[in-house]
């Protein structure tokens, strides 16, 4: 059972996934939905611990041997990727069933079907992360694609469909970039296997298809995990998919996409080859830095709450390629444990938006007014994921940031390191103009608010209280991940 | 020669830039959808042409041949396929939702409306 915890790890979710179409609408398609999740979550545990106890392991598909078969690879920063997916997919499963689905767009005979998209994006994304297998990596991330294109389209506005739409087009571009990149490696070297592709490339690196498989792929991946400027699909979507589907996805899916990148430039392609060759990080630095500035400030003007989170999402993840350019152990630290720490925050802050939402039935700013006096425990957890968003000491984003400046004095960057802190001030004020209106204006005449129920607290304070835990204790956070990032660099120290 | 002999990687370039270019020059959503699947086809096109060996036969064992053709691109692509009647298949569903929604499937139009509508 335990050797097979590779596999499981794929197959549980997946095979739940039609069993909850065939289940009755309410609580049993739930139900199932939420043991798998769970189980998941157990086995992605499991697997970490084994990984740190035993280093990485390989399990071949049906017994096929490497090249042939399909290989399942464990490394630290699998088993860490895999502990942030199931982790978050565990907790937006919790999140109370009857809430949800009133939030749908679905008649009620409807609702399995829901579960069954979210399962197999939940599928998608960790057959992504566990695979050792190039060509496996397009088939699961058009899985996990399809599914959330999907989940997004079940908002109640209609500006969800179009959303929908608009990241099927990108995400499909996107995916058949990194098709076509697979491909023309495949032509080079003549095998799929991540490991046996990095042992191989090098001896083909000088060609031009080369080079362009590495073009392809940087593209593809970079409009999947909304690099400035290929963000244009993610607010929209963010903003429109029903609030649970915005939690799951704004902390797993881009950061699937940013493992898939780590694991073609650092893996399979090497840091020579990516760093020195194509100079791959003198195109990320710019890029990432732009993107966090403009994206914040765009952030700061937003009306809509979800909105303004979703921008503040594409100015985190240009904070976790800037760690990528940087080419360090400290920054690529940096990078591995904001994956972790910003699942954690934007977990936290969109499931505290669903229970306002939930509770005001809208998210635009003005009609929070008040609402931190009528719903204190919301807005408490709502406030712990803005701080720790901002990077205030004693929460989890404080952890990743100091290390991503840390980064940039090493290398004597420090305009970039002063950046970084000019634009966490512009977290401060896109999140003070939440607090503020939530606090101290006063709430509209007749407007009863009541505190969210029990079943969407307890998930959402879970992940509060994670973003202080891992503020402090950060052996899991950072220790892997620096683990993750020294396996990555190899032999470059 | 150099150049015909690539004939079908031409064909691959060509397709692929027409359908992209549909995809983002059109404003009809169902003719995004049929750019992108000439650009996802092109893909297809790519890969069939990689398992070809000059002088291979068909990859069945036969006493005669010395050279086959590579089958493993032919079934990679199988699943591409399959993936990309799903990606059009779900396009046109989300098409048909839209125009239920707001009458009309020009993209120009569907922003006028949304910028018409409360934020």
């Amino acid at each position: 059972m335990i050797a097979h915890l590779p596999a499981l790890q794929v197959v549980i979710p997946l095979i739940s996934a039609p069993l909850c179409a065939l289940l009755p609408a309410g609580r049993p398609a739930w139900l199932a939905a939420m043991a798998a999740s769970w189980l998941a979550f157990l086995i992605a545990a499991l697997l970490l611990y084994q990984v740190l106890a035993h280093g990485p392991i390989s399990y071949l598909m049906g017994g096929w041997p490497i090249p042939w078969g399909i290989e399942y690879r464990v490394d630290a920063l699998n088993a860490y990727m895999l502990l942030i997916v199931a982790a978050i997919g565990a907790a937006v499963a919790s999140f109370g069933r009857t809430i949800v689905e009133q939030r749908l767009s679905l008649p009620l005979n409807k609702h399995p079907w829901f579960y069954t998209a979210y399962l197999l994006c939940l599928t998608g994304l960790l057959g992504i992360t566990v695979t050792g297998d190039a060509f496996n990596v397009f088939v699961f991330l058009e899985i996990s694609a399809l599914s959330s294109y999907v989940l997004i389209s079940v908002g109640r506005d209609r500006r969800a469909l179009v959303a929908a739409y608009q990241y099927l087009i990108m995400g499909t571009v996107g995916a058949t970039f990194i098709l076509i990149g697979i491909g023309l490696l495949y032509v080079m070297t003549g095998t799929l296997n991540m490991g046996d592709l990095a042992a191989r490339l090098p001896a083909v690196s000088g060609t031009r298809t080369v080079r362009a498989a590495f073009a392809f792929l940087t593209v593809g991946t970079a409009i999947k995990l909304a690099l400035f400027p290929l963000h244009l699909w993610l607010p929209n979507a963010y903003a429109y998919a029903p609030s649970p589907v915005t939690a799951f996805l704004a902390a797993t899916a881009t950061k699937v996409a940013i493992y898939v990148m780590l694991r073609f430039f650092f893996t399979v392609f090497g840091v020579k080859f990516s760093f020195e060759t194509m100079q791959l990080d003198k195109i990320l630095l710019p890029l990432s830095l732009v993107g966090i500035a403009s994206a914040s400030l765009v952030a700061i003007f937003q009306t809509n709450v979800k909105r303004m989170l979703a921008y503040s999402s594409v100015a985190q993840i240009g904070y976790m390629m800037l760690g990528v350019s940087l080419v360090s152990v400290t920054g690529l630290t940096a990078s591995i444990s904001h994956l972790f720490n910003h699942a954690l925050m934007k977990g936290t802050l969109f499931m505290a938006l669903g229970c306002v939402s939930y509770r005001v039935g809208a998210t635009r700013l003005e009609r929070m007014a008040g609402v931190g006096r009528s719903m204190p425990w919301t807005m408490g957890a709502f406030v712990i994921g803005g701080l720790s968003l901002i990077g205030v000491p004693l929460t989890a984003g404080f952890v990743s940031k100091w290390y991503l400046i840390v980064g940039a004095l090493e290398k004597g960057w420090w305009p970039v390191a002063a950046l970084v802190l000019a634009t966490s001030l512009l977290a401060v004020i896109y999140i003070g103009r939440v607090v503020e209106v939530a606090y101290f204006k006063p709430a509209p005449e007749g407007q009863r608010v009541e505190e969210a129920p029990l079943a969407l607290l307890v998930p959402t304070w879970a992940l509060a209280l994670a973003n202080l835990y891992f503020g402090l204790e950060t052996s899991l956070n950072v220790g892997v991940a620096r683990l993750a990032a020294q396996g990555l660099l190899g032999a470059t120290p | 020669m150099q150049i015909l002999g690539h004939f079908n990687y031409w064909i691959f370039i060509v397709l692929m830039m027409c359908g992209f270019y549909m995809v983002i020059a059109s404003d009809n959503l169902i003719k995004k959808l049929v750019g992108l699947s000439i650009f996802q086809t092109s893909v297809f096109i790519l890969y069939i042409s990689m398992g070809k060996i000059i002088g291979g036969t068909a990859p069945i064992v036969i006493d005669k041949a010395a050279v086959y053709s590579n089958p493993l691109p032919h079934v990679l692509i199988l699943t591409a396929i399959v993936v990309g009647v799903a990606t059009t298949s779900l396009g046109l569903a989300l098409v048909v939702r839209i125009q239920e929604a707001y009458g009309t499937i020009e993209a120009d139009e569907i922003l006028a409306q949304d910028r018409d509508d409360s934020p």
